[in-house]
């Protein structure tokens, strides 16, 4: 028996995690303690606080390399570039998304506290994959992941559509968890280590028929979580009952944060056999995604269409050659998270009580009514068209780009006629807010200034990485080299 | 290189941009807007005619054996790890497209004054920004970096037509947005290949080593790279059969919107097809020509034929400028000095007469309300100014000797009779029918009895509008007179670009010396005085 002592070190290996926890149980100590209303409201100062440490720890981890990188608590850990790479992501996202909730809740009469200290138990899930290298851990941290989101997802719980969310949400979520489960038990089996890197060591020397069929169930566990075609069709539903910042945080975050997974265990891990399967679900799901979002009205549903087609665009990078495809599958997740988030920021600012508007409908005549939120929204929808100066085209560029050189032109071409035909839709949009005569019914209230912070965040960040791409594509090239170096 | 020299272009390219953001900024008052909006696009105006001004001098100080493609380079990197670049520059053939995007802006602005009543500071952000991302197609020279901007074209025009157009306005706006989005997608497959197998986005490296023939795999993809460029551009021309989305655009467009899109949109195409599918493939652009031209020829027809029976006025300039723009993809495909000369001189012609066509029934739809030519008739009495202005600009689009539309359809079908002679045959029946349509409308239009009610007192010209159409007028007759100085211009950079392997030998090229004797700066400082006081 070895002797177990955690050293100082493994501690700084998951600094952010202990500071989110440390935050969301005080929300959550705190809640029942705060009887009116307006000094639970302030429960909202504390979980963004948490969010804006967390993001502090992920860069004190940075800063001091030498002493937090490298594997922790018996190799069920990795630090690296990658994994901080995806905790500031994780971070970045979970501030935004508490910022755009706060009048949220206020305007849907939802109680504060617990809302709040799922965000950040969540968060802590998702940023614990990140760094996981081992499957059991990852399995954990997945569930960590998704219970919080589950139960997010149902938040408006007097409204039916939203029970109806959590509830296909949380059974076929948990269904498809066990696929992975038994994905993980098969490559046990066949490997006898649940370590990545020691069953990528195994396989390469000696791979089995068994990691094969391991392989495809793990996948079809991730599938689901990134909403990937033909995994895809809770997404709509569950999507559309959800209330709307958990949307924005529940389609960025823990899908960056299942990616960040699917790229240890196919490339650190050396999965076999995955490319055809990565290839087909790439394709499907573009496809599928677009021409399910053509014939949307609901603008909720028509993002959630949308969201399977990104996550094709995402897949599209995995099948390219590691090393660039790593990277543009970083870049992407990053800048899908900027325009999506703020995108639903803008939605759930208009949703007004209840969620009542959310209609194409409730969206005419926008842009005369509010001109600023209108343009906030377009930017984002240009962006998630791939429209140049902004994230969403320079993401989808490299990851073409990536692909071409892997000579991948057949999932090129598909990419590309579906970017044709997304940006019908996504047109539909503006065409509502800029072209049609407005609804005088549908109230708006005041912008307040945290919404304002939200989406100024979300905006900056769309055209930064669209414009200045050059340091986020950096760090994501570093990272990918980390993760291919170490296998 | 002063640094006035490297940084022009930027300027040009960006300071409407600022405009529009100044704009943003200040008080939303309507009468500010407006006149903010003409200062500023005049005051572009004014600094881009340094551009050939200073071209001219470039050009007598370089002989020919230094002689530089490109002049007022700027070269930064942007997008290091991509080798993405900054990289702006100016030829013969880009130069006068920039000024005549400078030039039709401030029309339109002068043009939209009382036709534009809502959301007007909106309006002219979006025409500014418009400008901004037009010149940046005509000076990029990364390809990157001309994506960028072609795309950014697409969304201010969509909002003008979708905001400020008529009826249909909604519909064509899609359907422009949807026709030139799937163009151009294909256009970034081609991009992305050449940037994958060369590794370097800059238009002359990549024509470096596309010329040099190693590149591998460049056999084998090379038509499809060809053709990928080839609808992207082909949609914007737009030419047959992929011009369905241009009457509707036009149509519905409001008059500024019009003017821009026939202006300078479409000469997007062109310069596109000339600049990159002869450019970067002139052994493919030399194999695809006789469908090409084929295309062309029915698109001169066919466009010629539908403006006869259309008994809409705003359609009929719509589909004369499918007709037109066929005689510019003509004369790029013919391949020879003359033919592409004349194509982008015609490029300039129709960018000057169709975009005051535009103007001109846009201000009749201002009193009237309506396109269809039916409603009119005896327009003269009522309106003698304007019956005037109308007959200049109808007869310089219909190529009359002496105006511009003659030289640039001359020079194209002499250029394709040499290629081809049925080619020169077939397009010179063009000529024919938009003498007949363009002069029947006019006939019906202006001429006869004066007999509906609504037509007896229609308002002439006022000083506004013809403050904005003058200028157009005058430009289409001295660039019928003095056409030497720009086809001096354009010669160079149309050889050195699609005919590098022939030797150059202008039809109008001074000897050197002779130069000397004739200041080089005469014809360029009147035609400047001119444009200048006019404007």
């Amino acid at each position: 028996m070895p002797q177990i002592t955690l050293q100082a070190v493994d501690y700084m290996a998951i600094l952010p995690e202990i500071v989110l926890t440390a935050f969301g149980i005080l929300v959550m100590v705190a809640d029942p303690l705060a009887k009116a209303p307006a000094v639970r409201r302030q429960l909202g100062y504390v979980a963004l606080l948490g969010a804006l440490a967390s993001v502090a720890a992920t860069f004190v981890q940075w800063t001091v390399r030498a002493r937090s990188f490298g594997p922790a608590f018996f190799g069920m850990l990795q630090v690296d570039t990658f994994s901080v790479f995806f905790h500031f992501l994780i971070g970045g996202i979970a501030v935004v998304a508490i910022l755009s909730s706060w009048d949220y809740l206020e305007t849907q009469e939802l109680r504060n506290g617990e809302y709040y200290a799922l965000i950040l138990f969540g968060s802590v899930g998702m940023m614990l994959m990140s760094s996981a290298v081992e499957l059991v851990l990852i399995f954990i941290a997945l569930e960590i992941s998704s219970i919080s989101t589950y139960i997010l997802a149902g938040y408006r719980r007097r409204a039916p559509e939203s029970v109806e969310s959590a509830l296909k949400y949380f059974l076929l979520g948990s269904f498809a968890t066990a696929f992975f489960l038994y994905g993980v038990a098969l490559i046990f089996g066949a490997t006898a280590t649940t370590n990545i890197y020691d069953i990528g060591r195994v396989l390469r020397s000696d791979m089995t028929n068994l990691a094969y069929v391991a392989v495809a169930l793990m996948l079809v566990g991730l599938s689901f979580k990134i909403a990937a075609a033909p995994f895809h069709v809770w997404t709509p539903d569950v999507y559309e009952g959800a209330p709307s910042p958990v949307v924005g945080l529940m389609s960025t975050a823990p899908k960056a944060a299942v990616f960040a997974v699917m790229a240890r265990i196919l490339f650190a891990g050396s999965a076999p056999g995955w490319f055809w399967i990565i290839w087909v679900l790439a394709a499907l799901s573009m496809s599928i995604g677009n021409i399910g979002a053509l014939v949307q009205n609901n603008v909720k549903r028509m993002l959630a269409y949308s969201s399977i087609a990104h996550a094709g665009y995402l897949l599209v990078a995995f099948a390219a050659l590691p090393e660039l495809g790593i990277t543009a599958a970083l870049f992407y997740t990053a800048s899908y998270a900027a325009m999506n988030v703020g995108a639903f920021a803008v939605i759930s600012y208009l949703a007004g009580h209840g969620e009542r508007y959310v209609t194409l409908d409730d969206y005419a005549g926008l842009g005369k009514r509010a001109p600023g939120m209108a343009a906030m929204l377009t930017l984002f929808l240009l962006s998630l068209i791939g429209i140049p100066l902004t994230g969403g085209f320079f993401a989808k560029f490299y990851v073409f780009n990536a692909a071409l050189r892997a000579n991948l032109v057949g999932l090129v071409i598909v990419g590309l006629i579906n970017s044709a035909v997304a940006s019908y839709y996504y047109l539909r949009i503006m065409v509502y807010m800029y072209m049609k005569d407005g609804r005088e019914d549908v109230p708006l209230r005041p912008v307040t200034p945290s919404l304002a912070a939200a989406l100024a965040l979300s905006a900056l960040a769309t055209l930064y990485l669209g414009i200045l791409p050059q340091t986020v594509l950096d760090l994501a090239t570093r990272s990918a080299q980390e993760l291919l170096q170490r296998r | 290189m002063n640094f006035l020299d490297s940084s022009v272009l930027t300027l040009v390219t960006f300071l409407p941009l600022v405009a529009a953001v100044v704009l943003l900024l200040l008080p939303k008052d309507e009468k500010l807007t407006r006149w903010f909006s003409l200062y500023s696009s005049s005051f572009i105006f004014l600094l881009s005619l340094y551009l050939p001004w200073r071209f001219g001098q470039f050009q007598e100080m370089h002989t020919e054996a230094e002689h530089r493609l490109f002049h007022f380079e700027l070269d930064q990197q942007w997008i290091q790890s991509l080798n993405i670049h900054y990289h702006m520059g100016l030829d013969g053939i880009s130069l006068w497209l920039v000024v005549l995007t400078t030039f039709l802006v401030p029309l339109g602005v002068l043009i939209s004054w009382r036709s534009v009543h809502d959301r007007v500071r909106t309006f002219f952000v979006l025409l500014l920004i418009l400008e901004t991302a037009m010149l940046g197609v005509f000076l990029a020279l990364d390809l990157f970096l001309f994506y960028v901007f072609w795309e950014a074209t697409l969304i201010p025009m969509a909002l003008l037509i979708g905001m400020y157009g008529h009826e249909r306005r909604v519909y064509a706006a899609v359907k422009f947005f949807l026709y030139t989005m799937v163009g151009s997608v294909f256009m970034l497959a081609a991009i992305i290949w050449l940037y994958v197998h060369t590794g370097t986005f800059d238009y002359e490296n990549t024509r470096a080593a596309l010329a040099d023939g190693t590149l591998p795999g460049f056999a084998a993809a090379a038509p499809i790279l060809f053709l990928g460029f080839f609808i992207a551009f082909a949609v914007k021309v737009p030419l047959f059969p992929l011009h369905t989305w241009l009457p509707d655009a036009h149509v519905e467009a409001p008059t500024a919107g019009s003017v821009l899109l026939a202006g300078v949109l479409l000469k997007m195409g062109t310069y596109g097809l000339l600049r990159f599918n002869v450019g970067l493939f002139p052994g493919q652009a030399r194999e695809h020509a006789p469908w090409i031209v084929t295309l062309a020829l029915i698109g001169i027809i066919y466009g010629a034929l539908v403006s006869m029976v259309q008994p809409n006025l705003k359609k009929l300039v719509a589909y004369s400028s499918v007709s037109h723009l066929g005689f510019v993809v003509l004369g790029i495909f013919s391949f020879t000095q003359a033919g592409i000369d004349g194509a982008v001189y015609q490029m300039l012609n129709h960018g000057v007469s169709t975009g005051a066509l535009f103007m001109l029934v846009g201000l009749l739809y201002e009193r009237r309300h309506t396109f269809e030519i039916s409603q009119y008739g005896g327009v003269a009495t009522p309106m003698p100014n304007y019956a005037t202005l109308f007959l200049i600009i109808t007869l310089s689009s219909i190529g009359l000797p002496l105006m511009n539309g003659f030289v640039g359809e001359f020079l194209v079908l002499s250029g394709s009779f040499q290629a081809r002679p049925l080619w020169g045959i077939l397009g010179a029946t063009g000529v024919i029918w938009s003498a007949c349509y363009m002069l029947w409308m006019y006939q019906r239009v202006f001429y006869g009895q004066n007999t509906n009610p609504a037509n007896q007192a229609l308002r002439d010209v006022t000083r506004r509008e013809r403050l904005a159409l003058w200028p157009t007028a005058i430009m289409a007759l001295v660039m019928g007179v003095a056409s030497p100085y720009w086809i001096n211009q354009i010669s160079p950079a149309v050889q050195a670009t699609a005919l590098p392997e022939q030797p150059y030998r202008s039809p109008y090229k001074r000897p050197v010396k002779k130069a000397e004797k004739t200041p080089a700066a005469a014809p360029a400082a009147s035609a400047t005085t001119t444009e200048g006081a006019t404007h």
